[in-house]
């Protein structure tokens, strides 16, 4: 049976005791880490740790970590978008990340990461794709937005987007030298421009279980919760995607709450990103420091 | 080619649809001998078979759950199904609508009546003119209905678009290749329940609640549709 979608199975174990006391307590409106049941987890943010790359960051959220690289390529535009750059995000989970994860091809789960954050970037038109053109017709920019999911601790999507938003932001095109259409070489070494978007997303992912919304949700929770909807959210306070995962349906009356829930965070998580955008410099480390 | 007008001066849509109105829906259920539940769907030129076996012994057997039974789903386009040739070779979007598939039909079926088994559920796009995957879901829960399975609810999907500004109910592939927004929804309409919900392009939160509202309304009429052809079968079978 390969190449079908199946029920996970390998899944991290966790004691039915510590189920049963995660549900008593949310039960009773607190989280096993003593946070609020509407607030995120630490979130600290590494920029450009990756210098080779055009634009790179690592962000954590409580112990989920996800470094994502941004690397610029020329390219041959889609024929049906011939004056158009070319966008690709790609999601690996690799098995350092995790007990559970395994060596091998992208699963499902990280192929609904990378394409979830596609559509919320595709959508709005984040990034100005038509003027990534070189040649018209010919040669554009191809964007390669790779995410690395270096530790596992719950809500992949909301880390891997604020990653992915912060390495756009920090890319630098860089410079290329045009003598004819087969002759086009890059100059890694001077880098003369950012890279050019329209507009910020974040993701907002709210947890559900019976009558209750949790925000960001961490991996203990995430194995008793009922579903999960992930909300990408632009700046200007616009829905640009979703996605519903989990085994269980939601009520229409809950999901207009968690929608009022993720609009609410999205805008903090926007503010965030304001901040460390205007201050760049207070982020950007000479070594990968990992305990911030 | 051109952005093509997707609301005309009258207000109706290309194919001369209102907003809300959805296309010409066909539903056959029990069409294939082999598999034990089966149903042929068609929304409009989108058509759509699916087939369910099971619950059956799973192999390998190291995937055996010992609490529940397993659901293994698979949707997957036709090469011929598309404009231009379509690889066979399962695409990171298959791959995708697979899992939310399955996790719409898991939020219904009462899996825990047939541990240690597997219930296998394919879906095969044979002809996709926009909504493939609401009518493979439509189709894939009317398939387990057909083989008898335990549920706690049919579910009917449904997309409602944005196309020229404006909401409009079970888009075609035109309609959504220029239009605004695409939102795929699953609903299980007797017990109120949103399984599959996804989001592609841009809406203010109020027009979400709207594009809610319109989604429901089209999958209860789309509920009704499966009833009766779920009937039919019955009858058909008490008449041989």
């Amino acid at each position: 049976m390969k190449n079908v979608s199946i029920t996970p199975t390998k899944q991290p174990i966790i004691p039915s005791i510590k189920k049963e006391t995660i549900k008593r307590l949310l039960k009773k409106g607190e989280r096993i880490d003593g946070r609020s049941l509407d607030s995120y987890r630490s979130i600290n943010i590494l920029l450009n740790p990756i210098p080779k790359a055009e634009g790179s960051a690592l962000v954590k959220i409580g112990n989920t970590m996800v470094m994502t690289g941004v690397k610029l390529e020329i390219g041959t535009p889609y024929s049906d978008r011939p004056n158009e750059g070319i966008l690709q995000v790609h999601a690996e989970f690799v098995p350092l990340a995790s007990p559970t994860f395994e060596p091998g091809p992208p699963d499902e789960d990280a192929i609904e990461v990378a394409r979830v954050i596609d559509r919320s970037l595709r959508e709005p038109r984040a990034i100005k794709l038509e003027d990534l053109v070189l040649i018209p017709g010919k040669k554009v920019w191809l964007i390669f937005n790779d995410l690395y999911l270096l530790d596992y601790d719950g809500n992949v999507v909301d880390a891997g987007m604020l990653s992915t938003i912060l390495a756009l932001n920090m890319a630098k095109i860089p410079y290329v030298n045009i003598t004819s259409e087969e002759n086009i070489t890059i100059d890694r070494s001077t880098r003369i421009k950012p890279l050019p978007l329209n507009l910020n997303v974040v993701t907002v992912t709210i947890g559900i279980f019976e009558e209750d919304l949790i925000v960001d949700p961490c991996l203990e929770e995430e194995l008793v919760l009922d579903s999960k909807i992930t909300f990408a959210i632009d700046e200007y306070n616009r829905i640009v995607g979703l996605q519903r995962t989990g085994m269980k349906g939601i009520k229409t009356a809950l999901f207009e709450k968690a929608m009022e829930l993720a609009l609410s965070k999205g805008r903090e998580l926007h503010e965030l990103l304001r901040k460390v955008l205007n201050n760049p410099e207070n982020y950007i480390k000479r070594n990968l420091v990992i305990e911030f | 080619m051109e952005k093509p007008v997707l609301i005309r001066e009258d207000g109706l849509r290309r194919d001369g649809r209102r907003p809300d109105e959805l296309r010409p829906i066909h539903i056959e259920v029990g069409v294939l001998k082999n598999a034990d539940g089966s149903a042929i769907v068609e929304y409009g030129k989108t058509k759509v078979i699916a087939a369910t076996y099971g619950p059956r012994e799973i192999y390998p057997k190291h995937l055996v759950l010992p609490d529940r039974a397993l659901i293994r789903c698979r949707y997957h386009m036709a090469p011929f199904s598309t404009s231009e040739h379509k690889s066979p070779a399962p695409s990171r979007r298959e791959i995708e609508l697979s899992k939310v598939i399955r996790e719409a039909l898991e939020s219904v079926v009462f899996t825990e009546l047939f541990p240690r088994t597997t219930i296998d559920i394919f879906i095969e796009v044979l002809q996709a003119d926009g909504g493939t995957r609401t009518a493979g879901l439509t189709a894939a829960s009317l398939a387990l209905a057909d083989a008898g399975i335990p549920m706690r609810d049919l579910v009917a999907g449904v997309a409602v678009g944005k196309i020229d500004g404006v909401l409009v109910l079970d888009i075609d592939e035109i309609e959504d290749e220029y239009g605004e927004a695409d939102m795929p929804i699953g609903y299980a309409a007797s017990i109120d329940e949103i399984v599959l919900l996804q989001l592609n392009g841009v809406l203010t939160p109020d027009e979400m609640k709207e594009a809610i509202k319109l989604a429901k309304k089209g999958a209860e009429q789309i509920y009704k549709l499966m009833k009766e052809a779920l009937h039919r079968k019955y009858l058909r079978v008490l008449e041989s």
